[in-house]
């Protein structure tokens, strides 16, 4: 019941945000009225569970993202110097790299901050590892030195 | 709008621009497709990050800043996935990526491929 | 400075269009069009500020989500051969 709460409250500040229509009654009503009936949709869809509503992790995932985005910062510029020192300084690497996460979220969190991650592409996951190209060898072992996978691990909590 | 404020926003779109045109650069230089998509998803990421960044410099704290910023992260959002999707599937469907090291030769669950191209139980899935 | 902006932006638009044209498979010119959608969401948006009319931006948004369907749908189509998925006699994709 609180993750329907506050997934209406969620998408009827989506709402808000995106109409800026804030002084006529009517639209702002209606817009309520929509956002309760798709939380109320998806509950009876039962959408509306951990992975949906991820609530008591919002806080960790929104401190995790500035560390993600200044590897992405990072890895960019990577990228950048292999594209302007063209094909030849570059060495693909297909590898395996371990991932210590318990639940679907956590893959999913950390599948997609490797792919988010220029210079690493997660191209299957599986249950413990995770299949990764990466666009230079050095990727590799920054993925498996851990540094991402503990983070993401801290993230999905007990 | 003070000098600061525009010199900032001036910088990032010119920086986003650059790394639009360095990831198009990538993807048109790079010798197989694998190598390509971590070019294209410089465009992903730091071009669309910087050129939101300027225009919402530009627009000021207003509901258009916010605009921009849930644009940037519906591409954040959707990137990766577009990515991971096209990587697996032309893996699976057998388009062999070029590698100088390949790591992963009979690692991961699932009869990986002795030779590439990969099989398509390349996971243990269900198949 | 929008228009040095727009212009960068379809200066990489034009060489992601070369690498759609020179293919050689189909998943590059998917990942062309792919990255051709991104930077046409960013354009969109550069010239709803250049021409001062920042609704632009709802269009925009509209075309990050499509680009993302359309992409999704298109490797699905060339997958299974039908947007349904698989075949319930053929559940594994065709080796082509």
């Amino acid at each position: 019941m609180t993750k329907a709460i506050a997934l209406g409250t969620g998408l009827y500040a989506l709402w808000l945000l995106l109409s800026g229509y804030w002084d006529d009654p009517l639209l702002v009503g209606l817009g309520a009225l929509s956002a309760i009936a798709v939380a109320a949709l998806a509950a009876r869809l039962h959408l509306i569970d951990d992975e949906g509503v991820p609530l008591g992790r919002l806080p960790r995932i929104l401190a995790y993202l500035p560390w993600l985005a200044w590897q992405v910062v990072l890895a960019n510029l990577a990228v950048a110097r292999a594209i302007l020192a063209g094909p030849r300084a570059i060495s693909p690497t297909l590898a395996v790299v371990p991932c210590s996460q318990k639940t679907d979220f956590g893959r999913m969190l950390y599948a997609n901050s490797i792919t988010l991650t220029p210079g690493t592409i997660s191209v299957d996951v599986g249950p413990d590892a995770i299949l990764v190209h990466a666009l230079e060898a050095g990727g590799i072992d920054d993925l498996e030195a851990g540094a991402m996978d503990r983070r993401v691990r801290a993230v999905e909590g007990p | 709008m003070d000098l600061v404020t525009q010199t900032a926003s001036w910088l990032a779109l010119m920086g986003g621009g650059a790394f639009l045109i360095l990831g198009a650069i990538g993807v048109l230089r790079m010798p197989d497709l694998y190598t390509r998509m971590h070019a294209a998803s410089l465009v992903d990421t730091m071009g669309a990050g910087l050129i939101t960044l300027g225009l919402m410099i530009q627009a000021g704290p207003t509901l258009v800043a916010v605009k921009l910023g849930i644009i940037f992260v519906f591409l954040c959002l959707t990137g990766p996935i577009s990515t991971h999707a096209l990587a697996g599937a032309a893996m699976m469907r057998g388009e062999p990526p070029r590698l100088t090291h390949d790591r992963a030769r009979g690692k991961f669950p699932g009869p990986l491929g002795q030779t590439s191209p990969l099989p398509p139980d390349l996971l243990g899935h269900d198949s | 400075m929008f228009i040095a902006a727009a212009a960068a932006i379809l200066v990489g638009m034009a060489l992601a269009l070369v690498r759609a044209a020179l293919g050689p498979s189909v998943y590059d010119r998917i990942l062309a069009v792919n990255m051709m959608g991104t930077k046409t969401v960013l354009l969109i948006g550069v010239l709803g500020f250049l021409t001062g009319r920042p609704d632009f931006l709802d269009i925009a948004m509209v075309y990050a989500l499509l680009n993302f369907v359309g992409t999704l749908a298109v490797l699905k189509f060339h997958a299974y051969g039908s947007l349904a998925g698989p075949r319930s006699d053929a559940d594994d994709p065709p080796s082509s």
